[in-house]
């Protein structure tokens, strides 16, 4: 008798400026809908499992900087492959030991179907946990970023202020940021698209290494 | 949070929320009134609208007359 493998399925991920994936689920904070979020910015992660200790690290850090974000107008909603109770129970238990509540839902996804949407669960690192993954998606449900970390690795928190303050300095500035960019920092400009046009950006009194590369303050 | 448990009873959240509920009120409004976010109150809407407590119309919503009574009941 042969033995005949599946094809293994894989999701699709999503991409960047297409809308994020719709969802319903169910969370530590009712049931609620990608569309709830909308006109607010949204970071959704995913963590790969509840009472881990990487994971612990990581929610109290994102209840740290969720004043920071709330103050850009952006909420954190969290998800694993893990039951409302498990959720529940594991927040509480953060609140109780370390003393930090956590002031965001957390989806409960034991169907995996928000994680599958959103190509959470890399079956080379784990078949049954989400990876350390960042959505970032903005207050037209557009997918902004996305940001994949290994199960290892803890996210920095830094970075994630720093995307919003970014992709808001872009959208409302038209505008690109440089490396390492923090507000305050100089921006780059658009880059000139006509040989005439790169010709008049010398002459526009701009902070430029060549006609390709000019940067302005805000 | 479930802003209506299975008997009909509301939570706290339920109840605050219901009661902020005036006519014509739009989701923007009951979070401003009550402070909880919007994506809650979206959520929280959506419950008490299909436990009848409310009813909506272009994005505006006022009590029933359940609801009415529910707010002067406590809940």
């Amino acid at each position: 008798m042969t033995m005949i493998e599946e094809p293994e399925v894989r999701a699709a991920l999503p991409r960047l400026n297409e809308p994020a994936p719709t969802f319903e689920a169910v969370t530590t904070h009712g049931k609620l809908r990608l569309a709830d979020f909308e006109g607010s910015w949204l970071i959704l992660f995913s963590h790969p499992a509840d009472f881990t200790p990487v994971c612990t690290t990581e929610f109290i850090a994102f209840a740290e900087i969720y004043p920071e974000l709330q103050k850009r107008g952006c909420e954190l909603l969290g998800l694993s492959i893990d039951s409302l109770y498990s959720h529940i129970a594991w927040v509480r238990n953060i609140e109780e030991k370390a003393g930090v509540k956590i002031p965001f839902p957390v989806i409960a996804d034991l169907d995996r179907k928000v994680a599958t949407a959103y190509g959470m669960v890399m079956p080379g690192e784990s078949k049954t946990e989400a990876s350390r993954c960042v959505f970032v998606i903005d207050p037209k449900g557009i997918l902004r970023a996305m940001i994949y970390y290994p199960l290892s690795v803890g996210r920095n928190m830094d970075e994630f202020v720093r995307l919003i303050d970014a992709l808001q300095t872009g959208d409302e500035h038209h505008v690109a940021t440089p490396a390492n960019w923090r507000p305050g920092d100089k921006v780059v400009m658009p880059a000139p698209n006509t040989t005439e046009l790169a010709e008049e950006r010398a002459g526009e009194g701009l902070e430029c290494i060549d006609w390709y590369l000019c940067k302005k303050s805000l | 949070m479930p802003c209506v448990w299975p008997d009909g009873s509301l939570s706290t959240s339920g109840r605050l929320l219901l009661a902020s509920v005036h006519p014509d009120s739009t989701a923007d409004d009951v979070s401003a009134i009550t402070g909880i976010p919007l994506y809650r109150v979206r959520s929280s809407l959506r419950q008490l609208l299909e436990a009848g407590f409310i009813s909506e119309a272009g994005g505006r919503y006022r009590q029933t007359e359940e609801g009415v009574t529910k707010v002067k009941l406590g809940g």
